[in-house]
């Protein structure tokens, strides 16, 4: 039971972290380079144009969603299971949805690594 | 790619981990939570581990922003991949969780997957938008 309760755990925190890593990747995106930014503005201009982008604060609550599912699925796994196979699985479906959203080119080579850390994840779960 | 950037990388790696690993003994020491009292979940956040795991994991949110302010979100997963290595590491001897040989070639597989985009431009140039034209003439 505790497996089911596990890999559930990992689903959604799969989902909700691509839904914030895609969300935030489009806010930073239009906001700019926060390096040049904080030496151009200083630290308080970039804190507040990070906060006040809906964007972000959207990606944040996908975030939230997904940090308490990984408490939940380690207070039931192993670390060395739960942190690669979560962060892999999202890996595969922040390349898709990157691509979708975000217009990035996910190349040959960026898909040959899909398929590798599927792989591995299969390994890990095993 | 600038020393700084590269820097920022390395960041992400290190924080990730290390505030990973920080949770999962924090979680230990916490014990099982079950759906039906979910709320046990708050109590937990109290745990130094789980606090000072938050902490690490606010400076990865950081650098993690930085970056992806100037490259892909399919470059910046793939080019921190080396972090499970590392997280790997730190739950076999800081956590004494047994890693089988089958996680550990899981794991080789994953990082010889992401590893080689980094080879690749880090950054996806979308040619600025064309103003609609007539007919040439």
């Amino acid at each position: 039971m505790m497996v089911v309760h596990t890999w559930a755990a990992i689903v959604l925190l799969c989902m909700a972290s691509t839904a914030g890593d895609v969300l935030i990747s489009a806010a930073m995106k239009r906001i700019g380079d926060l390096q040049e930014l904080r030496q151009q503005r200083g630290i308080l201009h970039v804190v507040k144009r990070v906060i006040t982008s809906g964007r972000f604060l959207l990606g944040l609550g996908f975030m939230c969603i997904g940090f308490f599912s990984l408490l939940f699925a380690l207070s039931w796994a192993d670390v060395s299971l739960v942190g690669p196979a979560s962060a892999s699985l999202t890996f595969v479906s922040n390349a898709i949805a990157a691509r979708i959203f975000l217009k990035e080119k996910v190349d040959r080579r960026r898909w040959g690594a899909a398929v590798f850390v599927a792989a591995g994840v299969a390994l890990l779960a095993s | 790619m600038t020393a700084r950037k590269h820097l920022t990388l390395a960041a992400i790696v290190l924080f990730g981990a290390c505030g990973d690993v920080m949770l999962s003994r924090g979680m230990k020491e916490v014990g099982n939570l079950s759906l039906s009292n979910w709320t046990q979940v708050f109590p937990s956040l109290l745990n130094p581990w789980v606090l000072f795991g938050i902490v690490l994991l606010i400076g990865f949110m950081s650098c993690y922003l930085t970056a992806l302010s100037w490259a892909d979100l399919t470059f910046v997963l793939p080019a921190t991949a080396v972090g499970y290595i590392l997280m790997a590491l730190m739950a076999r001897f800081f956590l004494h969780e047994q890693v089988s040989v089958r996680r550990w070639v899981g794991i080789l597989l994953i990082v010889a997957g992401v590893g080689f985009v980094t080879g690749g431009p880090s950054l996806t140039e979308h040619p600025p938008a064309e103003p609609q034209t007539g007919r040439d003439a």
